[in-house]
């Protein structure tokens, strides 16, 4: 439904505007499922050391199903560590786009803005395509867009949380002055949150947890994709203005 | 030799090379390596075409694959 209207990130089309994570998926097969019915078009995943005698990975998955994986660097503190770790997304899955993650602390899970700005800079020096996630501050995330950032991903609450967007205002701060996609990561809470995230014109929304600790995570993951579908439809439409009075919608009477 | 393989001290033969350790840690079934792995040694990313190259006492060698997260 999305061909007259796609997604694009530093020159690469997708069909869908929804971006899911893979964290917290009761098993693989329930986390294939839930991919298939968000039509998610691109995936991000972590890098970790191998565990021998592992059976399955999220590769294969991603792989069997033509969907696009995102390495993020997830778990780093420090622009050093999020830069080494990119590397190492590039060479193990042949990408050089990379979701950028650095926070602060375990407790908040909060990005580190300075770390965040240095590390962003040095992975657009080195080739790659940097997506990174970030607070909700338009002024950050003009930075990072004039850094050479190919998208920004404002947070709408901290990850995992499930408050939906706490400052609306800001996102749409963000969306006015942005000259790159606007993509709405973390805190995503239920279909409604993503919806609003697109009717403020955020050009994309990624979640994981979500759908993947939901009680039915497939029959959520189809819910976030019509939500992405309905936001982003109801923001192309334009909606009325908001009235402090009743208007009539039907012809006065004779 | 000695060789610290993600984080434990492992006891190879001298001239062990990147890939004997990669096919040990991920096909030790005799199956192929699988995709979706990288390996840095000393903190460095080994590209794969340079993993016939052997490693050296101490060295510290993270083989990493991408798993669920995000």
């Amino acid at each position: 439904m999305t061909v007259d209207d796609p997604l694009v990130i530093a020159g690469t089309t997708f069909g869908s505007r929804l971006i899911t994570g893979t964290g917290g998926a009761p098993s693989l097969e329930v986390l294939e499922e839930a991919l298939i019915a968000s039509g998610t078009e691109l995936t991000t995943v972590a890098m970790r050391r191998v565990s021998p005698g592992t059976q399955g990975s999220v590769w294969d998955v991603l792989t069997r199903n033509g969907i696009r994986a995102l390495p993020n660097t997830a778990g780093c503190f420090t622009a050093a560590d999020a830069v080494r770790t990119a590397r190492l997304g590039r060479e193990a899955l042949g990408t050089d786009w990379v979701k950028l993650e650095v926070v602060a602390d375990e407790h908040t899970l909060l990005p580190d803005p300075v770390e965040l700005l240095e590390a962003a800079e040095q992975l657009v020096d080195e080739g790659f395509t940097v997506l990174p996630y970030t607070n909700d501050d338009p002024v950050l995330a003009q930075r990072l867009e004039q850094l050479g950032c190919a998208a920004v991903m404002p947070l709408a609450a901290p990850i995992g949380s499930g408050l939906g967007i706490r400052n609306p205002h800001n996102l749409e701060l963000i969306v006015e002055r942005a000259g790159v996609p606007v993509i709405v990561d973390a805190g995503i809470g239920t279909a409604s949150d993503a919806a609003l995230a697109m009717e403020l014109g955020c050009d994309a929304v990624l979640l994981a947890t979500a759908v993947t600790r939901a009680q039915e995570p497939v029959r959520m993951a189809s819910a976030m994709r019509d939500a992405v579908r309905a936001g982003r439809g109801a923001r192309l439409a334009g909606r009325i203005p908001v009235r402090r009075h009743a208007q009539a919608s039907s012809p006065d009477p004779d | 030799m000695e060789l610290i393989i993600n984080g434990d001290r492992r006891e190879v033969a001298d001239g062990t090379t990147v890939e004997a350790v990669v096919r040990d840690l991920t096909a030790s079934d005799g199956g192929g390596i699988p995709g979706g792995i990288a390996v840095a040694v000393n903190d460095e990313v080994v590209r794969r075409t340079e993993w016939n190259s052997p490693l050296g006492a101490g060295d510290h060698v993270d083989v990493l694959t991408a798993v669920q997260g995000g």
